[in-house]
């Protein structure tokens, strides 16, 4: 079968794509967990776009309601057109907002939705979904009638890890964790992402890059968000690879670190593991 | 099909269903798995395995059940002791050595003695050429050199020879019941949690809102709540000293994470056992003592009392007036121990030492009776188990 590949933009191990395809193929949902910054959201836009579907974002925050994906029932606006004698106010249809589930249910062809975050929510959040993503199809009580999906959606969340999400919600989903990529892998990323990068220069800034996530004690390991940040910066001041070659074993802080390190804490460490290796 | 593989998984702990078999099956028929043991891998993966704290005894189950299925290369893992596969040194050969190492004589006998070997040795190893351990020049064990040999629990494949996915294990220090961290362990507190409103009013009271709209003839009346907050308080028995300055950063870590996601702490240090008094801060213990007495008065039952420490030590500490190391007590630290336990009704012990080591110390036993077996170890699982208890 076809499916869900790696693009020359974005670098999937196979894993991944057998989970992606896993998921296309049996019509549910993908739940995706991983160290921040290794790709977990931009998933969602590889795949609506390797597929030729369009992308429903929903960006989950603490304060997000279940209900808030399908449908919202604004009575206060009702109530206050209704007190200004509103004809509006005769239609309750008038007053159904309508979410994102219900925008990608109701579209013409087959869509990719993002739920973004999915564990920032209240700890019920994954419960309220359940039947919703399981059939596609929910109940708007205002007017009574069923709302059902044209067309399946392709559905995938995404997770830090904040709470523990319920096992009825993930007996629903298939589930793959994204490691943090080796060297190899990073060097593909980094080629996907910067091909006309000087090749001694990326060879030089991923040691100094594994060697930092290599240091014991960071608070924020920096991952390779942080890294394709870093080298657009080393190209853009066009530094050459000598200035990041450090002598064998010492730790040197690297140049312009504030796009890898993300914490003063971890400055510090540095900063005192580098004057030790001077000293010793 | 693969009913004893679900089966396999389910015994070894993980939480797979007839869903996610029947999941699997359809997967299967769709034809995302096409005859590639490493895409079936990733599949069963993908369907049975619903975190990432489950993924290495998923590796060992699929090892175990899909033994036929990985070229003979490989060798399944056997059930070494952790200690002895924690790579502490890398050995760097010449080239002499390397050339002296000789081929012990094709696969078939490597696993021959590899079997001889674990029979024979019964201790961690380290260097050397013989035994199994780390960074010797022994064809078994890691990151080592011999040139035909069987890796046994190493990081990641030094030369990416004869490595099964399943067996390198990657995702091990993912158990929940090895790494803390004090966010984890915030995760886990957050169980404790308990809402109420108070502060400020912020939010919009609908029911309120509806009823004094109808007192008002049907005219907007807007009533507002505060916020709900976390209501739950806690109090902190932190045991210091002694047997317990090599649990000290997961203590640190534990204090620090509570620190942080309560907003009622209070803490007091202990040294072994309780006895009449506690205190706050360690540097001037002497003459800054506060008598348990007046904890219990001051902090009422509505306070969850969490006592942390390895709870090892001398059986009289615990059993005998007198029987402290730094004082006279009068009364026996079970005799405070079981005081306190009645007055804060929602109490726990948090054992830095592991589950299976709660045997070899006597008071940990005792100390475990007066507790009513509410007595976690101090892991994520642990904190998690104590969170329900403590939740009751």
């Amino acid at each position: 079968m076809s499916g869900f590949k790696s693009t020359d933009r974005y670098i999937a191990s196979r894993d991944l794509e057998v989970a992606v395809n896993a998921a296309v193929a049996l019509q549910r949902p993908l739940l995706v967990k991983g160290e921040p910054g290794t790709g977990k959201t931009v998933l969602a836009h590889e795949i609506a776009n390797s597929l030729g579907h369009p992308l429903i974002e929903w960006h989950v925050k603490s304060t997000t309601k279940a209900q808030q994906g399908l449908y919202e029932y604004d009575a206060v606006s009702r109530l206050r057109d209704g007190q200004l004698g509103d004809e509006r106010v005769k239609d309750i249809g008038n007053y159904i907002v309508r979410g994102k589930l219900w925008e990608a249910f109701e579209s013409g062809e087959q869509t990719v939705v993002l739920i973004d975050e999915v564990d920032k929510a209240d700890i019920e959040f994954p419960n309220d979904l359940l039947l919703e993503l399981d059939r596609m199809q929910f109940f708007v009580y205002e007017t009574r009638q069923t709302i059902k999906a044209k067309h399946r959606p392709i559905v995938l969340i995404t997770s830090n890890n904040e709470k523990e999400l319920p096992d009825a919600f993930l007996r629903r989903c298939f589930f793959h964790y994204i490691r943090f990529p080796d060297r190899e892998t990073m060097e593909q990323i980094v080629q996907a992402h910067y091909p006309d990068i000087k090749q001694d220069l990326a060879r030089e800034a991923l040691t100094v890059f594994f060697k930092i996530r290599d240091v014991p004690g960071l608070k924020k390991k920096p991952a390779t968000s942080e890294l394709l940040d870093w080298l657009k910066l080393l190209m853009i001041e066009d530094l050459s690879p000598e200035v990041l070659r450090s002598k064998e074993q010492h730790v040197v802080i690297p140049p312009l670190h504030g796009a890898l390190l993300k914490n003063e804490q971890d400055v510090h460490l540095f900063e005192r593991l580098a004057f030790l290796s001077r000293r010793g | 099909m693969f009913a004893s593989f679900v089966l396999a998984l389910r015994s070894a702990g993980l939480p797979a269903s007839i869903t996610e078999y029947l999941t699997l099956m359809g997967a299967m028929k769709a034809g995302v798995a096409d005859y590639s043991i490493d895409d079936f891998y990733y599949l069963c993966r993908a369907t049975l395995v619903k975190d990432e704290r489950h993924l290495d005894r998923f590796d060992r189950v699929f090892g175990e059940v899909f033994k036929g299925l990985e070229p003979p290369e490989g060798m399944p893992i056997q059930n070494l002791p952790e200690e002895w596969l924690k790579a502490l040194a890398e050995k760097f050969l010449s080239k002499e050595e390397m050339d002296k190492i000789e081929k012990l004589g094709g696969l078939e006998a490597l696993m021959k003695r590899l079997q001889e070997l674990l029979e024979e040795q019964k201790g961690r190893h380290q260097g050397g050429s013989k035994w199994i351990g780390t960074a010797g020049t022994s064809p078994f064990g890691n990151n080592g050199a011999n040139p035909e040999g069987v890796r046994i629990g190493q990081q990641e494949g030094r030369n990416r020879r004869a490595i099964k996915v399943w067996d390198k294990r990657e995702f091990k220090d993912l158990d929940d019941t090895v790494e803390i961290g004090t966010r984890n362990i915030k995760l886990a507190l957050r169980r404790l949690r308990k809402f109420a409103r108070q502060g400020t009013p912020t939010e919009l009271d609908i029911p309120e809102t509806i009823r004094t709209t109808a007192n008002n003839a049907g005219y907007l009346d807007l009533k507002m709540v505060p916020e709900r907050h976390n209501t739950v308080k806690v109090l902190l028995f932190l045991d210091i000293g002694g047997s317990m300055d090599e649990h000290v950063r997961v203590c640190e870590e534990l204090f620090s994470a509570a620190r942080g996601e309560f907003k009622h702490l209070e803490y007091f240090y202990f040294h072994n056992c309780i006895y009449e008094r506690v205190w706050k801060t360690n540097r001037r213990r002497n003459d800054n003592m506060t008598p348990t007495e007046e904890v219990m008065r001051k902090y009422g039952p509505d306070y969850k009392a969490i006592f942390v420490g390895d709870a090892s030590m001398s059986p009289y500490e615990v059993s005998h007036p007198g029987g402290s190391v730094e004082h006279w007590n009068d009364e026996p630290g079970s005799v405070w121990m079981e005081r306190l336990t009645k007055h804060f009704r929602r109490s726990a012990w948090l054992n830095p030492r592991p589950r299976n080591a709660w045997d070899h110390a006597m008071t940990i036993g005792m100390l475990r009776k007066v507790m009513e077996n509410r007595m976690y170890p101090l892991t994520l699982g642990g904190i998690d188990e104590m969170a329900k208890e403590l939740n009751k």
